[in-house]
């Protein structure tokens, strides 16, 4: 879920937001729904905003008893710690990473591995992945695949990848670049951008190796309902929690 | 729901606010504290835990609550790795931690992706804390490192190796998954631990 002022939003390839609703009552219909993670990712983090994405924070964790993880505008091991207590049981970080890399075994070190989830938005141009910031629309010159080892050997736990150029585009996941990304470490990996129907999760695990598979609008705007996806995903021989 | 005084050891160790909401959600305040006396006197102690195991022990000996911990007579439930700690030593930053359960926390290997993270089922369940729970449910798992099964295992998972998901001894009660956030089975299994 994006999230803007606790309510969550949905770019089309970043651009272009639509409303998609109030992101607690969002939560707490996902957990029931069968959703086995959730991850909030504050689209307008700024200084005087952190106060109301904590708030939020607290919120859900009142009202969820399933993980989720929280990010956006994070840039500091306190900015962590005041989301962790909050209840976030992870957090996502991004740009202060790529700007910061030792951010990451900082990070490592006071909270554990387990809660550090690296998010990469990368776009493929001309053949060449390289990591993208500010939803896609900063250059870092970085390569994709460099930058994902490099994230695993500073201890990152986890990697969220949203290809910019499947984002939005219900075409499916990027599971050429995913199952490269996803043999090349040993860290989980969650595939995120170009979900369009069932058939693309199953790909995103089977063809793309990924551990986990991130969609919002097709949910959002019930497209696809999860009782329905993780029923599919499970007679396609994917280990599911119904 | 028994209405009883439930603490949560506070140790600045992550993830406390999740454990209480999870209580809250059964209509019973936990009280978080780092008071040696509040902890003592609790019906139930919780002994939660995310982060690092090393910085982790130095954060209870800072607080002086070392000896403490194993010398509780009521009812303690160690989370994650709250668990770990509640073990001899572990891997994880060659810690020496609390000596309950004798047993050396190991390091995944690398066959499989580490962390094990995500949901997960457990096995040969032995009751108690995990009453009405069975083979079939899942439970959420977030952890590098993993207790052995032992005697003391009470329920075990499967990944890489078999490893203990829950142990007890005595009045001692852990859990490597976060029954905060399993879903229903996550709920039950605390309110097994509150009818104690």
């Amino acid at each position: 879920m994006d999230v803007k002022d606790g309510r969550t939003v949905k770019g089309v390839n970043f651009v272009d937001l639509r409303d998609a609703g109030d992101a607690v009552e969002l939560a707490a219909y996902y957990a029931e729904q069968g959703a086995d993670e959730l991850v909030f990712l504050d689209i307008t983090a700024t200084h005087e905003k952190r106060k109301t994405l904590v708030e939020l924070v607290q919120k859900v964790a009142k009202e969820l008893n399933i993980p989720f993880t929280v990010g956006g505008g994070i840039s500091t091991p306190e900015d962590v710690g005041v989301l962790l207590n909050a209840g976030a049981d992870k957090v996502s970080i991004n740009s202060a990473a790529v700007r910061n890399p030792q951010l990451i075994s900082d990070l490592a070190k006071r909270f554990g591995s387990q809660c550090v989830v690296l998010a990469v938005d990368a776009k493929c141009v001309d053949g060449n992945w390289e990591v993208y910031l500010n939803g896609g629309r900063l250059s870092t010159g970085i390569d994709l695949f460099e930058w994902i080892v490099k994230a695993e050997q500073l201890g990152a736990g986890e990697i969220l990848f949203t290809s910019m150029n499947h984002d939005g585009t219900k075409n499916g996941f990027a599971n050429e670049t995913l199952v490269k990304i996803s043999e090349m470490v040993n860290i989980p990996v969650i595939a995120s951008g170009g979900a369009g129907n069932m058939e693309h999760f199953a790909d995103a695990f089977i063809e793309g190796k990924a551990d986990a598979a991130l969609a919002a609008s097709v949910f959002h705007f019930k497209e696809i309902g999860i009782p329905e996806l993780k029923k599919y995903l499970k007679t396609k021989n994917i280990p599911v929690r119904i | 729901m028994k209405k009883q005084n439930i603490v949560i050891i506070d140790y600045d160790a992550g993830n406390i606010q999740s454990v209480k909401y999870a209580f809250e959600r059964l209509g019973i305040t936990a009280i978080v504290s780092k008071d040696k006396e509040v902890i003592r006197n609790a019906d139930k102690v919780i002994f939660p835990g995310v982060g690092e195991a090393s910085w982790a022990m130095n954060s209870l000996k800072e607080n002086d609550l070392i000896d403490l911990i194993p010398d509780l007579k009521q009812p303690v439930l160690g989370i994650c790795l709250g668990m770990q700690l509640m073990c001899e030593t572990t891997e994880e930053g060659n810690t020496k931690a609390l000596g309950i359960f004798p047993v050396s926390v190991k390091r995944f290997t690398n066959e499989q992706k580490v962390p094990h993270m995500g949901w997960n089922q457990l096995d040969d369940l032995k009751g108690g804390l995990l009453n009405g729970i069975k083979p079939s449910d899942f439970t959420y798992f977030v952890h590098s490192y993993y207790v052995p099964v032992i005697e003391e295992t009470i329920a075990s998972c499967d990944y890489i190796v078999s490893f203990s998901a829950a142990l007890q001894k005595d009045n001692f009660y852990a859990c490597q998954f976060h029954p905060e956030k399993s879903g229903d089975v996550g709920v039950k299994i605390l309110e097994n631990f509150i009818n104690l």
